[in-house]
């Protein structure tokens, strides 16, 4: 460290941590710049900035509804740094509305709106969910750290008022054909999807695309609704409101294993449908409970089943390509590094013993890989705080790709892709150069979860990941076999 | 069927808070879409943010504010006569009570100014031969002080109002109510900074003896009262808020009375004299007026109304229709302003004064659009007056019926502070003021812009919530 750390203080200025990090990541990313900061004050935050050695003593003074800018650089630079991350905050967003009309401040000040969006810090996300069920919306909840006695709060509350809640912890869903969060563009159709799991459930709805079948709605209902405490209740809601949809024919359920007891409420009421209802948590071996009940052990199998419900003709799956090829001696470990969780979730019950963590991990230091299969999820809390999520930044996970593909025991490098809304803009583009490093050495196996609809262009997508030497397979759960295949495992 | 079915079967209609870009694909796909400008609720606060969501649309405090902002709007304020205080406040004639500005505060905690200010009324009232032994008498304990607030009665800065004093005395006729406030004595050296020395005093003891006694005179003269509520009304549409600008008023007020004042001899010219040399002449009566309309908001159980905003120089106050009496305390804040040659920031004691009387009842920084050369204290524009009567518009619970800001349509001032609204916005209410020097004795060093301080609003918050 030569470089002097200066702060500059906006006083009352609120802005987005996902604005913020983004400015500093375009400061950091410029060779004069040793370090670089932009924080509200937060306890918390202070802390993180202190003990980076960023906070000079008008910093220190900072409080919680201050914006702290922080750079450290060779003294004569830091006035402009400064300025320069100053005029990065002048350029964020601006709300869509009419010119020169304010936008309001608070739901309060909203008026007509049926649905809400929110994806506030955790910790105020459930007041503003609150409020919204008070003004008679719908709530969208993507933010997480949300807690289990706040979400059942609020799912009573939306009982009582005939209303739904998707979320906390929501990441897609779409309605009447509109994508909220990340979501894929898919042909509309007669198959309602209620998922409590995010990937799951776009990559489920992307294989219906493929297959020629469509979505009537995708309800997301948040990774916790089918805790004990939870209960499904946005589930059986949603559950409700498809069965009375004309347009809904075929019901998908898709969830990571649920309480016993919520399980069970829920295939009861499955039963008791009268449409066709195909069921996956994910990793469970279910038994049907009625004729019209379809259990599936994996994502691919749900898609299938549904895409063969609502065509009247049996649909398959495509399965995994087979691969010649000689991997070197000692490469016998399968490094899974997934930016959707329920990737990381299906691929871990699928390769068996696996490990999911690499340990206590400290941000700017090697990454040493556990000997063995290992299954990432680079989405979880461990690897964004402070940082984006992979799937819409995905620099972490390409210093992670690149550390697997030089560990001398890595035989398979296995990939998602996630297209659609809120994703990266070119999600392959960033994975191909490291992709390109793994010649000679190991495999890389990938697939994209997306449609030909999404901007991303999924033609395009694909070529990149090809061009560059990866091995595409057509869906998640055949990526996870055909990497069994090359080390031999059994799935 | 449920509501989801119904969503379902029309259009979405959505409101997106938090990250902007999730707007994007609705606003893509042509879905109506509103991103709010959103800021964590009440300093950031979580327990209550989620007080605030509970609060919401609750009928008790719905009713109670509905009752509350009804009266501060249908209140009058006309002035019926000047007096000294004793006789209006009769707490000042039983024992040696001083009146100051702001929440309660003792000795031992106040600011220069303020104790500059109570050891002049202490030699004043002749209760003590000399500031030094005024101000032991002070610190004895002998004297009490109490807020004017206490006594529905409100003064700038220090606040100080002895029994000799003269106050306005304005009275809302519908309802027999009345409020008061002390006579303003011009800019410069002023007891209400804190400046105490012989000339100071020797002002004081003839406005009690003459300036009192002849406004008093010429005010029984007229036909009519002089209705202040209707010259701050003709004031907004003169470029005054009635708060840090007062040239309109003052002259209003002036022409008004200057016929009887006329009629009152050579004491009656050395008074409109002494109005003349004064622009904020008739800040006090404005101030009394406001409290008149903001203590007919008082006492409605559950109402979260705002009805005093004050500052004693050390601490903030804020009173709430539905919590009483109870005052809700936090550090005041130093303005943010333009100084006087030779003074800066270092000077500048802590906001003083029961001023913000004026923006408690919808005027003063309420009003700013309707004064644009008072943002000039801070660097503004007409377009920044504009933008703090558009914002203070977020969290008050009605406009004013008779207050109105031309540069906005006409449109009425916000008024009424809703304590929800401020936490649940993050827009504190917006103040203008003047600047005192933190030494007693020097008096005004600058004038400014400077908001209320939200910690004592998320105090009132949960005392409100227990109300219920």
């Amino acid at each position: 460290m030569t470089g002097v750390a200066r702060t500059r203080v906006k006083r009352n200025a609120y802005f987005d941590s996902v604005v913020l990090m983004r400015i500093a990541a375009s400061l950091t990313a410029r060779s004069e710049v040793e370090d670089a900061s932009l924080m509200m004050g937060t306890p918390a935050n202070m802390d993180i900035l202190r003990e980076a050695g960023l906070l000079d003593d008008a910093g220190d003074a900072a409080g919680p509804n201050d914006l702290v800018i922080a750079v450290r650089a060779d003294e004569n630079l830091l006035d402009d740094l400064l300025a320069k991350a100053e005029a990065g905050l002048d350029t964020r967003p601006q709300p869509a509305s009419a010119a020169g009309e304010r936008p309001p401040r608070a739901l309060a000040q909203t008026s007509g709106a049926n649905i809400a969006l929110i994806s506030t810090p955790g910790a105020y996300a459930a007041a503003e969910a609150l409020k919204a069920l008070k003004l008679g919306m719908h709530v969208f909840l993507f933010s997480d750290n949300v807690s289990l006695d706040e979400e059942l709060t609020l799912k009573q509350e939306a009982q009582r008022r005939g209303l739904l809640v998707m979320g906390p912890d929501c990441g897609t869903a779409i309605i009447n054909g509109i994508p909220l969060g990340f979501a894929n563009v898919v042909r509309r159709g007669d198959i309602g999807l209620i998922g409590a799991s995010g990937t799951g459930s776009q990559e489920i709805s992307c294989l219906i695309d493929a297959a020629g079948a469509g979505i009537s709605q995708l309800i997301g209902v948040g990774s916790h609704d089918l805790s004990e405490k939870v209960g499904a209740r946005s589930m059986l809601f949603a559950f409700d409101a498809l069965e009375a949809d004309p347009s809904t024919r075929v019901m998908v359920l898709v969830s990571k294993p649920p309480a016993p007891s919520v399980a069970r409420s829920v295939m009861e009421r499955a039963a008791r449908s009268e449409k066709q209802v195909v069921v996956n948590f994910i990793g469970s071996r279910l038994e049907a409970s009625a004729p019209n009940v379809h259990p599936a052990a994996t994502l691919a199998e749900a898609a299938e089943i549904a895409a063969s419900l609502s065509l009247g003709r049996a649909m398959h799956a495509a399965a995994a390509p087979s691969v010649a090829t000689s991997l070197g001696p000692g490469r016998t470990s399968i490094r899974a590094l997934f930016s959707g969780g329920t990737f990381a979730y299906e691929a871990g019950l699928l390769l068996g013993e696996v490990k999911t963590s690499i340990g206590h991990w400290v941000s700017g230091q090697p990454i040493v890989f556990p000997a063995g299969h290992l299954v990432l999820d680079l989405g979880g809390d461990e690897f964004t705080v402070g940082r984006p999520h992979p799937m819409i930044d995905p620099t972490l996970r390409v210093e992670f790709v690149r550390a697997a593909v030089h560990a001398p025991d890595t035989a398979v490098v296995l990939l998602d892709v996630v297209l659609g809304t809120g994703s990266a803009d070119d999600p392959a583009g960033a994975l191909a150069p490291v992709i390109g490093e793994a010649e000679g050495g190991p495999v890389v196996v990938a697939f994209i979860c997306g449609t030909a609809g999404d901007r991303q262009g999924l033609a395009e997508q694909q070529r990149k990941l090809s061009g560059a030497g990866a091995v595409l397979a057509p869906n998640s759960t055949a990526a996870v076999q055909l990497a069994a295949d090359l080390v031999g495992a059994r799935v | 069927m449920n509501a989801l079915n119904e969503l379902m079967a029309g259009e979405l209609k959505a409101v997106n808070v938090g990250l902007a870009s999730f707007a994007e694909p609705l606003a893509a796909a042509g879905v109506s879409v509103v991103t709010l400008d959103w800021r964590p609720p009440a300093l950031g606060d979580a327990e209550a943010a989620m007080r605030l969501a509970r609060m919401m649309n609750d009928e008790r405090i719905e009713k109670g504010n509905a009752t509350a902002i009804e009266r501060v709007l249908a209140a009058q304020a006309v002035m019926v006569d000047v007096v000294p205080a004793r006789d209006a406040i009769p707490a000042l004639g039983e024992s040696r009570l001083l009146l100051h500005a702001g929440p309660p505060i003792e000795w031992e905690r106040m600011c220069g100014p303020m104790r500059g200010a109570l050891a002049g009324a202490i030699v004043l009232e002749g209760w003590a031969p000399d500031l030094e032994r005024a101000e032991k008498l002070a610190a004895s304990g002998e004297v009490k002080f109490a807020p004017c607030h206490h006594h529905d009665a409100v003064g700038p800065m220090a606040g100080v109002i002895s029994p000799s004093m003269p106050v306005y005395v304005l009275e809302d006729p519908t309802t027999g109510r009345r409020a008061y406030s002390n006579l303003n004595e011009g800019i410069g050296k002023a007891l209400r900074f804190g400046a105490n020395d012989g000339e100071v005093l020797d002002k004081l003891r003839w406005m009690n003896a003459e300036v009192g006694p002849t406004l008093a005179a010429a005010l029984r003269s007229l036909k009519e009262p002089v209705n202040i509520k209707s010259i701050i009304a003709q004031a907004l549409q003169m470029g005054d808020e009635c708060h840090n600008r007062n040239v309109g008023s003052t002259s209003l007020w002036s022409r008004q009375l200057a016929p009887a004042l006329a009629r009152q001899g050579e004491a009656g010219v050395r008074v409109l004299e002494f109005m003349r040399e004064n622009n904020h002449f008739s800040l006090n009566a404005n101030m009394a007026a406001c409290k008149l309309m903001t203590a007919a908001g008082e006492g409605v159980p559950h109402s979260t109304l705002v009805t005093t905003m004050a500052r004693n120089g050390v601490d903030f106050g804020i009173r709430i229709s539905g919590c009483g009496e109870r005052w809700f305390v936090t550090a005041a804040p130093v303005p943010d302003g333009l100084y006087f040659p030779g003074y800066g920031p270092q000077d500048a004691n802590p906001d003083l004064g029961d001023s913000a009387i004026t923006e408690t009842a919808g005027i003063g920084g309420f009003a700013m659009a309707a004064a644009p050369a008072v943002v000039g204290f801070v660097g503004g524009t007409p377009a920044d007056a504009m933008a703090y009567s558009i914002e203070m518009a977020d969290i008050t619970l009605a406009r004013s019926r008779d207050f109105q800001l031309p540069p906005l349509g006409f449109v009425g001032s916000p008024t009424g502070i809703d304590l929800r609204k401020v936490l649940d916005t993050g827009s504190a209410p917006v103040i203008d003021t003047g600047i005192a020097h933190r030494r007693p004795g020097i008096g005004q060093i600058g004038a400014g812009i400077t908001r209320a301080p939200m910690e004592c609003f998320v105090e009132a918050l949960a005392a409100v919530e227990e109300s219920l």
